[in-house]
């Protein structure tokens, strides 16, 4: 603040990743509000996160690769100018010109402009067809040019062309840019004009066997080659073929250039600052320019002599500066330059001298050509301290050993390479406090054992939450799940996958060990697979597993229940329900129950609603509509709970299974039978996947939603399963959920036929059922799956584990096997005998139930109330039959 | 349940002395499965184990104030007979009543964190329960 007391003006130019940085790291540490902050982005939108732009071909939603808390930007200390580039800077009388001709005056300026895809002067290289990948405009354009080309090659019997690609450059990028034209469908050719593929990051071994993993992937590598010209395509004029300075050709009909980036330094070139020999704009170890009131940070910095092409080292400048700015004293702590390449399925990891540049270095190296797998460590000249490393088909080791830069290993070195599980296995790490696990964020091992020790973080998720750590680019996940599971375990907190004392298994394992065994009791399953408790120190021993408990009663019911054993309540299989199951109702929390009836898709008819009212009015029930679109009715008694189920049952209504860890409802909107806009029956479609899916008993609740267009009213991707109507057919979204974490669910598969829908949804819910955690819902679920959405789409789409069939089967038998249980119950003199209130007064209400009026309706009294006697009735209010 | 209506539930009250009270047949209640009992004012949750004996707590949760003890999940910790609280989850031993785990909670004010728990006795396959 100046002696006015008004907070100084700070601009920043450039909307990315280090601004977002920046500008969070200020606000958080300026609680004095010294700062007002605008930022200036050419960009249309918020920062976004570039580091993961290629999943925009699988979210295809922008919004998706938001930064940080999207609150930053509505605090009113802050502004952020979309769509605003600025043009000019005069540092003489400290303003800046933005591209509408307004100016600003600053204070303090900080450049954080990024860098350009450089465009090599190729002929050709403006050709429609030619594109470059770096922000989301680029590839949401790339994505519509291979589609397009696509629809072109398609003839009318349906024989479709391939897209023939090309990508210009094989480094991290240009990998990744190959990969993506693989996913969307193209074929793809990497052009690499060194010897290798990632010549920056690996050696030439390394290379070698990235080419092998590479190719295994279908994507072509030609190393070596100077490509000369781009030339057009005769007819459309579009880009058409590559000709190579060796001669040679290739036929292309889409090409993306990734051949390097070019700091974006124009504005401090024309104010005159100083400007690096190959580009970006000057800045000493405090990323001040020499303008004192100039800073530049990210990749438009040019710190130590160059431009740092990655986000890491910009997230340390923009730290730096916020500090600066603040009054602290911070300077760069230098380049963390270590790389993983992120395209599934080929492991490639660098860090530190990875070609073994230092002087008397030496190198370790394990090779398994035919695996195509390559590892090399870089050691100093007496073979302990850590220098660098490569690692090309098996990475596992990078994000262990990564933190260990400049450290001295434990133990030799070469066990640190040899694959998991070959008997002699690393020694175990022991990361000193300060070793930088992930450099990302910037977070130590000390800060993550913080985490757990004095912030009380009980898992990975709250770790991240709470670190930062992991959430940028992931590649330090493993490392940080290490570190906090040894340090719970060290606070005495179990980390075990066990279910509970009583079984050693996952749930999913378990699933898997019931279903193969074909077991149907609770005793034969803990007979079989139980372990005896483990007791405190001097206790007895106990021989036996027990008899369960609460956590693995239930999830033996549910797995019992999803493998069809006949009712919920039959035999042996009561004594696991949990009272909602037991008395299929939803316990409230003064002991009574309330009651849904299933209204599929939220249709209910004026009949069917009259009885709910009658109903809920003569036992006096509180009614309520809920958000998936039906009647819930509180306040039911127990011993009530058999009447009123008659009286709905006899009407035609069944359980709405709201009690369950089963499938909840299908929401819909009202789709094209009513609706204006709609494109297909999203009613009619909901309708049918409730009845299909009703009584299915899951991992968690289970929702899905069915909108009959874009314009979503049903609120699908807020589901675990949502689907939405396209003119062709049906796209369906997987993973959303509401509650504690909101997620909105991800693109699984586009413009189905119904039964290709159906098909879809039954396999994915299925695998859910077979392979999720014990209340692990389905996004959790979906990102403990290797390979993410991708992997599960593999499982699901393409049958990758050979599995489809038999998940099929098994959700066939689900729609075959399906009974109300309410029905069942009520038919079953054996099982009614559960709803009694007391075993010597079956019929007697609970007589410590209270009520008091509320807006027309009752509630249970509260304490206070209770004490001051308000209460209007006990529990035998109005019952009339 | 027709048995249990016919049995007799007041018993002979002299102040502080325990009194046993007939309650219901053993077979009225379900294997690993509580029930509750009104005993005068006095609501019991009856729980009958895995090996047919049947032991008794107070029905009130200390947690959540509701009598609902007799519906929790009945099984073992280390050997101990358990239950499990239906609203948020505690578990209680059953030999002691003792509270095995809050998890989280506290218990409402005025409550302890632990079960009363009252002597049982199964006789000619009656149950019968001693409150004071
Ligand atoms: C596909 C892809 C994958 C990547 N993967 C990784 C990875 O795995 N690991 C890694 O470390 N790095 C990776 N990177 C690099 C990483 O994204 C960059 O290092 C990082 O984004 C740099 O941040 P920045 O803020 O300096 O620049 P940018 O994020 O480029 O932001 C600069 C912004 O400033 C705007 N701008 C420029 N001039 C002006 C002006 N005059 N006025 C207003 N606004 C202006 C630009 O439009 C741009 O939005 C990847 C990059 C891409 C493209
Ligand atoms: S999603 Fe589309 S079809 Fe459904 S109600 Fe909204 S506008 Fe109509
Ligand atoms: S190292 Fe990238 S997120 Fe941690």
């Amino acid at each position: 603040m100046d002696s006015s007391g008004a907070p100084r003006k700070l601009v920043v130019v450039g909307g990315g990743m280090v601004a977002q940085r920046f500008v969070e790291a200020l606000r958080a540490r300026d609680t004095a509000g010294t700062w007002q902050v605008d930022v200036f982005a050419e960009e249309p939108r918020k920062p976004y996160d570039r580091v993961a732009l290629t999943k925009y071909f699988e979210v295809r939603d922008p919004e998706e690769l938001t930064l940080g808390d999207p609150a930053l930007w509505d605090d009113p200390l802050v502004t952020l100018h979309r769509d605003c580039a600025v043009t000019a800077i005069d540092r003489e009388a400290r303003t800046v010109t933005d591209r509408l001709g307004r100016v600003h005056p600053y204070d303090e300026l900080v450049l954080a402009t990024g860098s350009n895809a450089a465009m090599p002067p190729i002929p050709g290289n403006d050709l429609p067809g030619v594109f470059v990948y770096r922000t989301i405009d680029d590839v949401a354009a790339l994505r519509g040019w291979v589609e397009e080309k696509r629809a072109a090659g398609t003839t009318e019997k349906g024989f479709v062309k391939p897209v023939r690609g090309a990508v210009i450059g094989g480094g991290l990028l240009g990998l990744e840019a190959a990969g993506a034209l693989k996913a969307l469908g193209a074929e793809a050719t990497v052009i690499e004009f060194g010897t290798h593929l990632m010549g920056v990051q690996i050696d030439l071994g390394g290379g070698h066997a990235l080419k092998r993993l590479i190719n295994g992937k279908g994507i072509g590598v030609r190393p070596e080659t100077a490509t000369k010209e781009m030339k057009a395509h005769r007819r459309t004029g579009h880009v058409g073929h590559l000709d190579f300075a060796d001669g040679g050709r290739l036929d292309v009909d889409v090409v993306v250039v990734a051949t390097g980036v070019r700091p974006r330094d124009e504005l401090g070139r024309a104010s005159g600052l100083a400007i690096g020999e190959r580009g970006g704009v000057v800045v000493d170890l405090d990323c001040r320019t020499e303008d004192p009131n100039v800073w530049a940070i990210g990749e438009v910095a040019c710190i130590e002599g160059r431009c740092i092409g990655l986000v890491a080292p910009g997230y340390a400048m923009a730290e730096v500066v916020a500090d600066r700015l603040l009054g602290g004293e911070a300077t760069f702590p230098g380049a963390d330059t270590a790389t993983k390449l992120k395209l599934s399925g080929v492991d490639v990891a660098s860090f530190g001298d990875a070609h073994g540049r230092t002087e008397d270095s030496m190198e370790v190296v394990w090779a398994d050509p035919a695996a195509g797998v390559y590892k090399k460590l870089v050691l100093s000249d007496d073979a302990r301290t850590l220098l660098g490393g490569v690692f090309v088909g098996d990475a596992a080791p990078y994000a262990s050993l990564r933190p260990m830069l400049g450290s001295e290993l434990p133990g030799d070195p070469g066990a640190f390479l040899l694959p998991e599980g070959s008997g002699n296995g690393a020694p175990a790490l022991e990361l000193p406090d300060d070793a930088n696990v992930c450099s990302c964020n910037n977070v130590t091992a000390g800060q993550i054992r913080g985490a757990v020790t004095e912030h009380a973080c009980t898992d990975v998720a709250a770790v991240k939450a709470c670190t930062r750590a992991g959430t940028t680019c992931g590649s330090c996940l493993p490392l940080v799940k290490k570190i906090t599971n040894t340090e719970l375990e060290r606070a005495g907190v179990t980390v075990s996958n066990a279910l509970c004392e009583h079984f050693e298994l996952t749930r999913a394992q378990l699933f898997d060990a019931v279903r193969v065994a074909d077991l149907h009791t609770f005793t034969e399953i803990i007979g079989r697979f139980g372990r005896a408790a483990v007791v405190a120190d001097g206790a007895e021993p106990v021989a036996s597993p027990g008899r369960g408990c609460d956590i693995c009663k239930p999830v033996v019911a549910s797995i019992l229940a999803s493998l069809g054993n006949g009712h919920i309540l039959s035999g042996e299989q009561a004594t696991l329900q949990d009272t909602n199951d037991h008395v299929l109702a939803n316990l409230q929390k003064d002991g009574t129950y309330s009651v849904v009836p299933r209204m599929p898709g939220g249709e209910v008819t004026p009949d069917g609603l009259i009885v709910v009212g009658q109903v809920a009015k003569d036992f006096g029930l509180y009614t309520k509509v809920t958000g998936g679109q039906r009647i819930d009715m509180f306040g039911a008694r127990i011993e009530q709970l058999p009447d009123i189920w008659r009286r709905l049952v006899d009407a035609g209504f069944e359980s709405g299974h709201a009690y369950g860890k089963a499938l909840r409802t299908v929401k819909s909107c009202v789709g094209s039978t009513w609706c204006r806009y709609g494109v297909q029956d999203s009613v009619g479609m909901a309708v049918e996947l409730e009845l299909r899916y009703r009584g299915l008993r899951s991992p968690h609740k289970i929702k899905l939603g069915v909108s009959g267009c874009a314009r979503e009213c049903a609120e699908a991707r807020g589901k675990d399963v949502g689907v939405i109507a396209t003119e062709k057919g049906w796209n369906v979204y997987v993973g959303g959920n509401g509650g504690f974490t909101p997620r909105h669910a991800r693109l699984f598969a586009e413009d189905l036929t119904d039964e290709e829908l159906l098909r879809t949804i039954d396999r994915f819910l299925m695998y859910y059922v077979r392979t999720a955690d014990r209340l692990q819902r389905t996004a959790a679920w979906i990102e403990d799956i290797e390979g993410g959405l991708e992997g599960v789409r593999q499982v699901v789409m393409e049958d990758s584990l050979g599995i489809a069939a038999d998940l099929d089967a098994a959700m066939a038998r689900h729609v075959e096997n399906y009974e109300d249980e309410w029905r069942a119950v009520l038919e079953d003199p054996e099982k009614l005998r559960r709803f009694s209130s007391f075993v010597n007064a079956p019929k007697t209400a609970d007589p410590s139930l209270a009520y008091v009026p509320e807006r027309g309706q009752v509630r249970p009294a509260t304490e206070a109330e209770r004490a001051s006697g308000v209460v209007i009735a006990g529990p035998k209010l109005e019952v009339r039959r | 349940m027709s048995v249990t209506e016919e049995l007799p539930t007041a018993g002979a009250a002299d102040g502080g002395e325990v009194r046993w009270e007939r309650v219901c047949l053993h077979s009225d209640l379900l294997p690993e499965r509580g029930a509750a009992a009104l005993l005068g004012e006095t609501q019991v949750a009856l729980f009958r184990l895995a090996d047919g004996e049947v032991v008794a707590t107070q029905q009130l949760d200390p947690f959540s104030g509701a009598n609902v003890m007799s519906r929790g999940i009945v099984g073992t910790r280390a050997g101990v007979p358990t239950v499990a609280a239906p609203v948020y989850k505690q578990v209680y031993s059953l030999e002691t009543g003792e509270c095995l785990e809050t998890a989280g909670y506290s218990p409402r004010p005025g409550q302890e964190p632990r079960l009363v728990t009252y002597p049982v006795e199964v006789r000619d396959g009656v149950v019968h329960v001693a409150v004071p």
